[in-house]
């Protein structure tokens, strides 16, 4: 059998964010790069981040700068984040978001006509440029068009546009390929017809984003199904800390047209209460102490806010994130959860239906063109939803270099170590180009200095049996069954309040279902067949989910995106930890990591006492490293 | 409160393909998108359809909807009566890959035909200053999801293959338009070309393409018409004697 066969110098796995943004930098040095997408070209879900991309540019407060960012970033991961990481972020974000507007892009303006900024959760300033609530799809157009303003360069010159950078879309990678202990390329299929394609590549950048469909109520779409985690894995890379996810406290959880689907937190900012199913206002309950001075206790109080910010404290319903979700997921465990899992989201009884349209114009569209719901009139239902990972593949952090494995670089939420146990909302999007970029000039330095390595006929052999495996099988298991049986487990038994019972019986079950999908038979041919992508998805995800839940029966502490019943507190002998995973071709390990010691000049950018919480004894006295 | 709604789904591929019935269960609130993955998950495992975000915001599951362009994701499955039989059919002016799914590649093909944005050489990174005003006008084309349900409708492409060497379509008359109105876009007589190289001149302002957007970009009215009406050397053209009768309409 022939294949088709292509040869290019690096290989994008991901058309996100990150995935262009690595392309536009290989290419614009002169290397010939693919790039490779399940679903069409454009449709990343990076399109759905709304809130905006935080560079510290200072265009509406000029006392922001990139320590204090960082800052954020350190506070917001509850100091578990790789500084470096932090570090470059933060350095480098203002100059990716003007570095877009070079290329095209059109942001919201100040009145001096400079990018506008807006404050969010966690951010000291107003930091996120933005464009309305579409500040995603704006940064994938302008790098969608970036690339073709490159391909039609390459056109004038060599006659072909498609010459230096091309993209392939709706194509899933199912093997990244080894020889000698180095990268030589990947292995995959087209969705459209089902054949196959190696391509032979000395590096591969894995940008696929997320792992949401390993969960049951989540707001990715079906293609955050951890490839990039599990590729990496396979490929002999490390995962660090997989336990961390973040949930965000309102998605929609009914009607099931929009299960997952986020609701703003603006909805809440502008009043929106959370009631249970027996009409009680619980939140005033669920304050910790560190947090009483900040947030009312009473109706009254919380209700004069709204009008009068300085004389009252915050309603409760604005606690952080990870706060309000664990408040919520109390409630539908004990038994005043709506019949779908989730509580009453209310704004209709505070604001009139005109205001309601006025401030939440996005929101009101949202559940009355997707929902057919009306909410100046009804409450929304909503109950916690899996958002995004923060733990992702190791890499270091300068060249987004893979650890471990030569030629392999990660970037965007596939990678690891940027957001520590959380990510304070508008970081993703210009994590996204500072380390997206970063993969780009990795891959173009190793490029230099390691040339082609050809792909072997074995190893071509083993992925095209891999593919053809579930064709040969007959009356085998069903892959839908399979993952909604899977989804169940993580919702139930890695969700967002975790115990070592559960986490225990999950890695059981998990182990289970990972057996039962070496059986997984596919009806139909190979043609654009759903069920047969399905199968190979189910196996990425099977592997994140593995990871999650060893990671998170190894953390005995509640830090950010994790939180275990049996261990409330946080734990500052865990916060110079990382879990890393690996695989050993039959199951995932967990190895405890000691985090580098973060350095003197970043260490004295905070207040000791602010450290002292995060820190032992030992380590403030050593002060950082030098 | 689940019920039994009747469905008829297009199968088949670029050889062949008929309309097959089947009946599935639908819950309240859902959108047409949904009972297809029932469908896909319960009675046809290899039920080929795109989809990616499922909140409008992607433009993947354009497809056709009792004989209307549509994204199926927002598209209410109470929108039609009790006893009515939902029709899905792929999009008609695309070759059929499978089932729902067609083969797009045509837009691709365009979008890589209209010349990039071109920054001012002397003007560095950190240093343009806009007015919002003067930005919202390409930033309405900008909100384009790219579902290509525009591309779809209009009926120069939609039965008449041999016009597609020739016309770009509304989706990229709004990306010219928008580097037109482009503050800063430094590249001259993108007009002129839109109508030599691009086709506009075939388009007689329909507005079928205003009235598939789901972005509720107003196509015609504050791209095209405006085009039209100010491409310089203009030989003959029909519509632009109508688009001047036709006013912008308030809010822009």
């Amino acid at each position: 059998m022939t294949i088709e066969r292509h040869n290019y110098d690096v290989l994008v796995i991901g058309a996100g964010g990150a995935g262009l943004r690595a392309a536009v930098e290989a290419r614009e040095a002169g290397l010939r790069v693919a790039i490779i997408c399940k679903s069409l070209f454009g449709k990343a879900h990076t399109v759905m981040a709304e809130g905006g991309a935080a560079a510290s540019m200072g265009n509406v407060n000029d006392n922001d700068n990139w320590m204090v960012h960082f800052r954020d970033t350190m506070r917001g991961g509850k100091f578990l984040n790789h500084f470096r990481m932090a570090e470059l972020h933060a350095k480098e974000a203002p100059d990716r978001i003007w570095e877009l507007e070079t290329w095209g892009a059109l942001f919201d303006r100040t009145k001096a006509g400079k990018i506008s900024q807006r404050n969010f959760g966690g951010h000291e300033y107003p930091r996120l440029a933005h464009v309305g609530d579409r500040t995603g799809l704006e940064l994938i157009r302008t790098m969608q068009q970036k690339i073709v303003q490159l391909q039609q360069k390459d056109g004038r010159e060599t006659g072909d546009m498609e010459s230096g950078i091309k993209v392939y879309a709706e194509l899933t990678i199912t093997d990244i390929l080894k020889e000698n202990g180095k990268i030589s390329g990947a292995y995959g299929y087209w969705r459209e017809s089902g054949s196959e394609v190696l391509f032979e590549a000395p590096a591969v950048i894995i940008a696929t984003g997320g792992v949401g469909k390993t969960f049951k109520i989540t707001s990715n779409s079906w293609e955050g199904t951890g490839d990039g985690h599990a590729l990496a894995l396979k490929a002999g890379a490390n995962l660090v800390d997989m336990e961390f996810l973040q949930f965000h406290p309102t998605g929609m959880v009914w009607p099931p047209s929009v299960r997952g689907i986020l609701v703003t937190e603006s909805v809440r900012g502008e009043g929106g209460v959370l009631t249970n199913t027996n009409g009680e206002r619980f939140m005033f309950k669920y304050i910790p102490d560190v947090f009483k001075d900040k947030y009312a206790d009473n109706e009254a109080e919380a209700d004069r806010w709204y009008e009068d910010q300085d004389n009252n404290r915050r309603p409760p319903e604005l606690l952080p994130r990870d706060e309000v979700a664990r408040a919520i997921n109390t409630e539908v465990k004990a038994g005043r959860g709506t019949e779908h899992g989730g509580v009453f989201l209310d704004v209709s009884k505070r604001l009139s239906a005109e205001i309601i349209k006025k401030r939440l114009p996005s929101m009101w569209h949202q559940f009355y063109e997707l929902a057919g719901v009306d909410i100046t009139k009804e409450a929304m239902e909503v109950g916690p939803t899996c958002h995004y990972v923060m733990g992702g593949v190791e890499v270091e952090p300068d060249t987004a270099a893979a650890v471990g494995v030569p030629g392999l670089f990660a970037a965007g939420e596939v990678a690891g170590g940027m957001h520590g146990s959380n990510r304070l909302g508008g970081n993703s999007l210009t994590d996204l180009l500072v380390f997206g970029r970063r993969a780009g000039i990795g891959a173009i330095d190793y490029v230099k200095n390691n040339g082609a390595n050809p792909v072997s006929q074995a190893a071509i052999a083993a992925a095209a049996a891999k593919i053809q495996a579930p064709f040969d099988r007959q009356g085998g298991e069903n892959s839908y069954s399979l993952h909604a049986e899977l989804q169940e487990i993580t919702h139930n038994l890695v969700g967002i309040i975790r115990t070592k019972v559960e986490l225990e019986e999950a890695i059981i079950k998990i182990a289970e279902i990972r057996k039962r999908s070496a059986n997984v038979s596919v009806s139909g041919g190979r043609k654009f067949n759903p069920g047969f992508h399905l199968a190979f998805d189910l196996d990425n995800m099977l592997l994140v989910a593995e990871s999650t839940a060893k990671s998170a029966i190894n953390r005995e502490e509640s830090r950010g995106g994790h939180t275990r019943d049996d261990f409330p507190g946080m734990n500052n002998k865990w916060r110079q930890i990382n879990n890393i995973s690996s695989f050993d071709g039959n199951q995932v390990n967990i190895r405890e990591q000691v985090l580098p010691t973060i350095p003197k000049e970043l260490f004295d950018l905070f207040d000791v006492h602010e450290l002292e919480k995060y820190m032992t004894p030992e380590e403030i006295a050593k002060g950082g490293s030098n | 409160m689940a019920r039994n709604i009747k469905l008829r789904i297009w199968r088949g591929d670029s050889t062949d393909g008929a309309l097959k019935d089947v009946v599935v269960e639908a819950n309240e609130g859902e959108v047409v998108l949904d009972v297809i993955h029932r469908v896909q998950a319960t009675q046809m495992g290899d039920l080929a359809v795109r989809w990616n975000c499922k909140a409008g915001k992607c433009g993947s599951c354009s497809m056709e909807i009792n004989g209307k362009p549509r994204l199926a994701c927002m598209t209410q499955v109470a929108s039609f009566g009790e006893e009515e039989t939902i029709t899905v059919t792929p999009l008609r002016a695309f070759p059929v890959i499978k089932d729902l799914v067609t083969d797009v590649s045509f837009n691709y093909k365009k979008a890589m035909e209209i010349p990039a944005y071109e920054h001012p050489k002397d003007l560095a990174p950190g240093e343009a200053r806009m007015e919002q005003i003067d930005v919202e006008r390409s930033q309405e084309f900008r909100k384009c999801i790219e579902c290509f349900l525009c591309q779809d409708v209009c009926h120069v492409v939609r039965d008449h293959e041999e016009n597609k060497k020739s016309f770009a379509g509304p989706r990229f008359f709004i990306r010219i338009a928008e580097l037109d109105m482009h503050p800063l876009d430094t590249l001259k007589n993108r007009k002129k070309t839109a109508q030599e190289e691009h086709g506009l001149g075939m388009c007689n302002i329909t507005k079928c393409c205003t009235e598939v957007c789901p972005e509720h970009i107003r196509i015609t009215d504050n791209a095209i018409i405006p085009m039209k009406e100010r491409v310089v050397d203009i030989k003959y053209d029909p519509a632009r004697w109508l688009g001047s009768k036709i006013r912008r309409r308030e809010g822009l």
